[in-house]
């Protein structure tokens, strides 16, 4: 997994509640046996007025203008400021992939639904929470000021705005730790693995019935 | 010291070790795999040299992009004719094969959906920790299970350690007491709940359903209640063990035997809330409030009672929501103060991992029975969730009730749920389905879901537009006939 240290980049705003997956990365665009090239499809039914087709080359489909990601100014954006609840839905690693491949390294919103918050820390993408008042502030600076950009420095848990004042964020230690290190959270459980073997002799003395062979 | 929740306890008794920071590496007992959310898992296996941690943990199945056509069915794989989901159905066989994982393959009269298969074939046993790369997994809580959807580097993680990286939830208690009325059924009760405790009402929590109504409910009615758990933001959903469970269990292919089934029976009656539990939260019900329910917007908290109308974004307080409602109408093409009951529909899809079990294919042929489906439908399907399933209501004559009214009968799988086959939603046509997302395009470009029970859904097909099936199937005599 790739390192999250200190990242700058242009901010968007998607000013819009309970963003689920399947918008973020629609369905048919699940059938890929990869973890790269989702980011043509990221918000694929926001982004293009046409259906989409997996395995579609999307340079020539029709382009939603009023879509806050196909306006000009937000071209490189790297930074998506969204509203509460963003990802709620269906368990889709696709959605964090969809924004990685796009350029994403960091979401900022009031609130994240569990499973994907779980999923961008897996793949080098640092979801941030605010309260609804600092985010509130942030979409107007955004959207107020053409090339607003943040600097997020995760050693230091800070967002630090254009005129250099920070906003401090909360983050568990191990993922944090993971994050800044880009380290593989397998081979982190697998240096346990005495442990998990003890555990599971035991756990088997005690439920021999979990331990049935499922034939064929 | 205060008691402990349901959930303590299955977390106790899978707890590997507890780190600093509070996340815990915790046991995980059965892993159900499926097309979608395994190819990149198995491919970080190889690529990383790892092999499953133990295999005989690991149950598969193709679900989300099977065909439901006999036609395409009859030839297996090759019969698929979508060339990339035949690629995808073709990467889970080739998988299963390599690492000796049991896969009941598509031709197999045990394949369906995972959520329908784990519990059918005893795979689900309650006190298991179960996990899927599958939002849907709360389904198994059902079972006193501890079951967490999770996404593909977990599935890897899990199939490496068979562990996997968690934090504590917190306690969330939805008690629902009282009987419920005729023709109200337990989707009716998960989507008033959905409707009160909003799409993040359950966010970072482990929902336990309780209360006389919650243990009255048949295996199949809890598990359409926990599955959509996750649709109130909760990665878990909870039922207590009790003697309904063990009943279920019991003689199921997996189910323990003789002196372990003994032992196991006597564990699984542990599985229980104590009395003197904490819950962080907790919410209430009454039973004999829950009408039939109807979805009207783009989240499964967009939800009110079929004799009800659509309501008005001018009348909500909070602006977000306002503009919420404001877009959901403009997308679903209704109307502020319509009436539920003027959605005229196009299709009907009863199935999906909430309700393709045989209970719900009961429910849906008690009210076709002897009836037609209206005219103005284009198209009504039953996609069972399993073979065996659709094995059982063919040997009660299900499929021809279905047939003779004009529903189409199908083979299992996910289906229209998530349209990833070929069964989809036209642009701008409003379906009932009983499945558990109404989110914008989520059953094809531009369609418009409405959730409802297998009951409504089959009371909407003979309408063509929604009806409150109290009014359809008058009394519990002919509920039952």
């Amino acid at each position: 997994m790739k390192a999250f240290t200190v990242h700058k980049g242009l901010v968007a705003p998607l000013d819009r509640a309970n963003v689920d997956t399947d918008m973020i990365i629609p369905k048919q665009f699940l059938k890929s046996i990869k973890r790269t090239g989702f980011g043509k499809n990221l918000f694929d039914e926001l982004r293009y007025t046409d259906a989409g087709e997996a395995d579609q080359d999307c340079s020539g489909r029709p382009l939603n203008n009023d879509f806050v990601l196909n306006q000009p100014r937000y071209k490189g954006v790297s930074v998506l400021l969204a509203r509460q609840n963003f990802g709620c839905g269906s368990s889709r690693e696709h959605a964090p992939w969809a924004l990685d491949d796009f350029g994403f390294r960091c979401v900022i919103a009031p609130s994240f639904a569990d499973i994907f918050f779980n999923n961008c820390f897996k793949n080098g993408l640092l979801p941030i929470v605010f309260s609804e008042e600092q985010v509130d502030e942030l979409f107007v600076a955004c959207e107020g000021e053409e090339g607003y950009s943040l600097t997020i420095d995760l050693k230091r848990q800070v967002v630090v705005k254009p005129d250099g004042s920070e906003l401090a964020f909360e983050i568990d230690s191990f993922r944090k730790e993971c994050l800044v290190n880009g380290l593989d959270e397998i081979g982190l459980t697998l240096r346990e693995s005495g442990a998990i073997k003890t555990f599971e002799d035991k756990h088997q003395q005690r439920f021999p019935w979990l331990f049935k062979e499922l034939n064929a | 010291m205060a008691g402990k929740t349901l959930y303590d306890k299955l977390w106790d008794d899978h707890l590997v070790m507890s780190r600093d920071d509070g996340s815990a590496l915790l046991y995980i007992d059965r892993q159900l795999l499926h097309e979608v959310t395994s190819p990149q898992a198995f491919e970080g296996l190889r690529i990383a040299g790892r092999q499953p941690w133990r295999i005989s943990a690991n149950l598969a199945t193709p679900d989300h992009n099977v065909p439901t056509t006999v036609d395409e069915r009859e030839v297996g794989i090759e019969g698929i004719v979508d060339p990339v989901s035949k690629i995808q159905v073709q990467t889970l066989d080739d998988n299963c094969s390599e690492f000796g994982i049991t896969q009941y393959a598509m031709k197999d009269i045990r394949q369906g959906i995972v959520h329908v298969v784990g519990p059918e074939q005893g795979a689900t046993l309650p006190g298991m920790t179960v996990v899927c790369g599958d939002s849907h997994t709360a389904t198994h809580g059902a079972f006193g299970a501890l079951a967490h959807g999770i996404g593909t580097s977990e599935v890897e993680h899990v199939l490496a350690s068979q562990c996997l990286v968690a934090k504590k939830m917190k306690n969330m208690r939805v008690r629902v007491d009282g009987t419920l009325g005729h023709g109200v059924t337990a989707k009716d009760i998960v989507l008033a709940v959905i409707g009160k405790i909003g799409t993040a009402g359950g966010t970072g929590c482990a929902i336990e359903f309780a209360g006389t109504a919650i243990e009255a409910l048949s295996m199949e009615g809890r598990m359409t209640i926990c599955n959509m758990a996750i649709e109130a933001g909760a990665r878990v959903g909870l039922v207590a063990v009790d003697n309904t469970t063990i009943e279920y269990v019991k003689g199921r292919p997996f189910a323990p035997e003789g002196v372990e089934w003994e032992a196991a029976v006597n564990y699984w009656h542990t599985l229980h809330s104590d009395v003197d539990a904490i819950f962080d939260y907790e919410v209430i019900l009454n039973a004999c409030d829950i009408q039939p329910q109807v979805t009207w917007g783009t989240s499964p908290e967009m939800v009110a009672p079929v004799g009800s109308v659509v309501p008005d974004p001018e009348a909500e307080d909070d602006a977000t929501k306002a503009e919420g409602i404001r877009r959901a109408l403009q997308y679903m093409g209704l109307e502020a103060g319509q009436l539920l009951t003027s959605i005229k529909l196009d299709r009907v899809f009863i199935g999906s991992c909430t309700n393709s079990r045989i209970e719900d294919l009961r429910a849906a042929a008690v009210v076709v029975k002897g009836r037609k489906v209206a005219d103005t439908i284009k198209q009504a399907m039953v996609v069972p969730g399993s073979g065996l399933v659709k094995q059982q209501a063919e040997k009660e004559g299900l499929d021809k009730i279905f047939v003779e009214a004009g529903l189409e009968w199908r083979e299992p799988g996910c289906s229209m749920c998530l349209a990833m086959n070929a069964d989809k939603l036209g642009e701008g046509e409003h379906c009932a389905s009983t499945s558990n997302r109404n989110f914008e395009g989520r059953q094809g470009f531009g369609g418009r879901t409405h959730l409802v029970s297998p009951a409504m859904a089959a009371a909407a097909a003979v309408a063509g537009y929604f009806v409150d099936v109290r009014d359809l199937v008058k009394d519990k005599q002919e509920e039952r006939a």
